[in-house]
């Protein structure tokens, strides 16, 4: 009667100490130019070596430039620095490196799957807040700091105190353009951004069930937007297949091993939750934590003064309607290929509207773009008013160099709407890339489900 | 790591909650892969009307001429949430800051604050706005009121170890416990990197 949390931790558990502690192998390691040449720095200085390279990985995806045509020169101030020393710390620690123009170059939560570095039943590790996404493969993966990332590069373990777990039932069908995304945003407007209380959280039920693997990346990312120690969901024949034969992966998952990948039904969590799938509606950010969401056809409800201030937008107000300057389609929560789709058949023989400054596509990995311009969405996109881009965070957030117009109003695929978070000054309102593209259309914010047509 | 073993200082209120991890120190404040030149960026959208000028802003708490030389930050609800960089305890530690008294913590900023020698204490703080704190971690208590903390955190704390030589020490124990994973788990041992 054990958790899928606890098969996984038990399983890892290399040692507990005097103090009750455990030591905890880590199976996989992601690096990324941001905070990974922090940790290699600390470690060489500190004249220790990776345990095993093998194992840890590198990606290029935070402050790489996502213009066409780019190199490792950034537009933001100092940032070929955290390029070339992450390349130069990788090479001389025996990493291997998804390079800026490497056909596997991408946001290291999209590559991982695409490469099948992220096992069922693994941990991994990365000094990044969403590395919960890979929880979506029945992997225990939580964000660390760079100091972490260093113990767990040298020792191959972290010295951790199990966390308590947490289960969310999501059950019934989502509606019509309704997504994984809007779920997660659901939940942090029901239950807070504090609500996962460090809980390793599993996601549950028939609608968890009933997502893909891309859509339940979604879902597991926003793990850490509710203070989750992270995000998880039991891998069935979908988690495998999609891993299966990948270059990192086995070729099958055929032993009894990987059946066992779940959560006993007499399982005990500390906490559970429920949440009622079958009426979510699509959600929209409306101040400055990913907990102020509402529907897309509510009002603006009160909530912290600073909140209202900052965003430019009083209580009482429908959200829907709201005029944006600026949309965007990327990050870590929605930029794979489905995602791409589903965007561009709400943009297909339309455009944005003429006050739309800037909308922009930024796809997730190098290979989501390669596949999504097979399939052409790149000309739907262009067609449409959005540039497309090469893969990374992008304008996730602001390094200091690309940036929106100050005072900017986005709505953005991401999953960040904090003060200044895209810049200073510019107000984000985080939803799902339908909601983005069905605004981009308008010119204000809009329910995707009123284009006609488009939505199935 | 320094040891931490007490502290006695004016606590400075910031007793707003969810506050995340790019405002302690903005992403754009991180110019380079170190880990220091960070003081002058923390807060830097509250603590500065003008960022580019860093013209103080008076109202923001940690400008208050109460809180020079203040060691202990008071924070609300979900402290330290978002973004894992560890640049915000680099950051605050830079400043000045040797202990956070919050409602809680986002978790990801708990744990780094405890490999820096920063001290997360769990407890509700509004109370302590502008009182001058004792905070005794041997004995667990603040002003006297006991709070909780992991037991191999504290040790860490107090003794101000290198949590890396510590486990280290284990060697044996792990180089026995990966040596029975390779045959149980081989897929996940891989081949090195040409």
């Amino acid at each position: 009667m054990a958790t899928l949390v606890e098969k996984i931790w038990n399983a890892h558990r290399a040692a507990t100490t005097s103090s009750g502690t455990d030591l905890i192998a880590i199976d996989r390691i992601f690096l990324h130019e941001r905070t990974g040449a922090a940790a290699l720095k600390s470690m060489a200085a500190a004249k220790r070596r990776v345990r095993d390279p093998a194992r840890v990985f590198v990606g290029v995806d935070h402050i790489v430039d996502t213009r066409p045509g780019r190199s490792d020169a950034t537009l933001m101030p100092g940032g070929q620095g955290f390029i070339t020393e992450t390349r130069e710390a990788a090479r001389a620690a025996g990493l291997t490196i998804f390079d800026v123009t490497d056909r596997d170059q991408g946001i290291v939560h999209v590559i991982s799957p695409e490469l099948g570095i992220v096992l069922p039943g693994c941990t991994l590790v990365a000094p990044d807040s969403h590395t919960c996404t890979q929880g979506a493969f029945g992997s225990l993966a939580w964000g660390i700091g760079s100091s972490e990332a260093e113990h767990a590069m040298v020792t191959g373990m972290l010295r951790l105190s199990r966390p308590k777990t947490m289960r969310i039932r999501l059950d019934g069908r989502l509606s019509a353009g309704v997504t994984a995304k809007d779920l997660a945003l659901a939940l942090l407007a029901r239950f807070g951004a504090g609500g996962g209380g460090g809980h390793a959280v599993e996601y549950a039920g028939s609608a968890v069930a009933a997502l893909d693997l891309e859509a339940r990346m979604t879902l597991c990312n926003m793990a850490t937007e509710f203070a989750a120690f992270t995000g998880i969901i039991a891998p069935d024949e979908a988690a495998f297949a999609a891993l299966a034969g990948r270059r990192y992966a086995p070729q099958a998952f055929d032993s009894p091993y990987w059946q066992s990948l779940c959560s006993d039904p007499d399982a005990i969590f500390d906490v559970e939750l429920s949440h009622d799938a079958s009426s979510a509606a699509p959600m929209v950010s409306w101040g400055t934590s990913p907990e102020h969401s509402i529907a897309v056809t509510a009002n603006v409800p009160q909530g912290p003064a600073r909140a209202h201030e900052y965003i430019g937008l009083a209580p009482g107000t429908p959200i829907a309607g709201t005029p944006i300057d600026v949309a965007f389609i990327g990050s870590c929560t929605n930029s794979r290929l489905s995602d791409l789709r589903r965007a561009a058949t709400l943009l297909q023989g339309r455009h944005i509207a003429p006050g739309i400054k800037r909308a922009l596509v930024v796809p997730g990995s190098s290979a989501v773009k390669r596949a999504a311009e097979a399939e052409g969405l790149h000309h739907i996109f262009a067609a449409a008013g959005f540039e497309w881009r090469e893969s990374g965070c992008s304008l996730c957030f602001y390094a200091g160099g690309e940036g929106f117009s100050p005072g900017s109003r986005t709505i953005s695929s991401t999953n960040r709407n904090f003060e200044g978070r895209q810049g200073p000054g510019i107000r984000t309102h985080i939803a799902s890339p339908e909601t983005v593209a069905a605004s981009a259309i308008a010119g204000v914010i809009a329910d995707p489900r009123n284009i006609a047509g488009a939505l199935t | 790591m320094t040891p931490f073993t007490t502290l006695t200082s004016i606590a400075i209120p910031l007793l707003r909650d969810n506050v995340d991890t790019d405002t302690i120190i903005p992403s754009r404040e991180m110019r380079s892969t170190g880990r220091t030149g960070l003081a002058a960026g923390l807060f830097a959208p509250w603590r500065y009307l003008d960022v580019d000028s860093r013209l103080p802003d008076p109202d923001f708490p940690i400008n208050d001429p109460r809180a020079a030389g203040a060691q202990i930050l008071l924070g609300g609800d979900n402290f330290g949430c978002g973004s894992s960089r560890e640049h915000a305890v680099w950051a605050l530690a830079e400043w000045g800051i040797s202990a956070v008294i919050a409602a809680s913590f986002a978790p990801i900023f708990k744990a780094n604050c405890l490999r820096n020698g920063l001290l997360p204490i769990e407890f509700p703080p509004a109370a302590f706005a502008w009182h001058e704190l004792s905070i005794d971690l041997a004995a667990q208590t603040a002003n006297g009121h006991h709070f909780a903390i992991d037991p191999e955190a504290k040790t860490m704390l107090l003794e101000g170890l290198d949590v890396i030589a510590l486990t280290l020490q284990s060697h044996a124990v792990i180089d026995a416990w990966e040596a029975a994973d390779r045959k149980a788990r081989p897929w996940i041992y891989l081949e090195p990197h040409a």
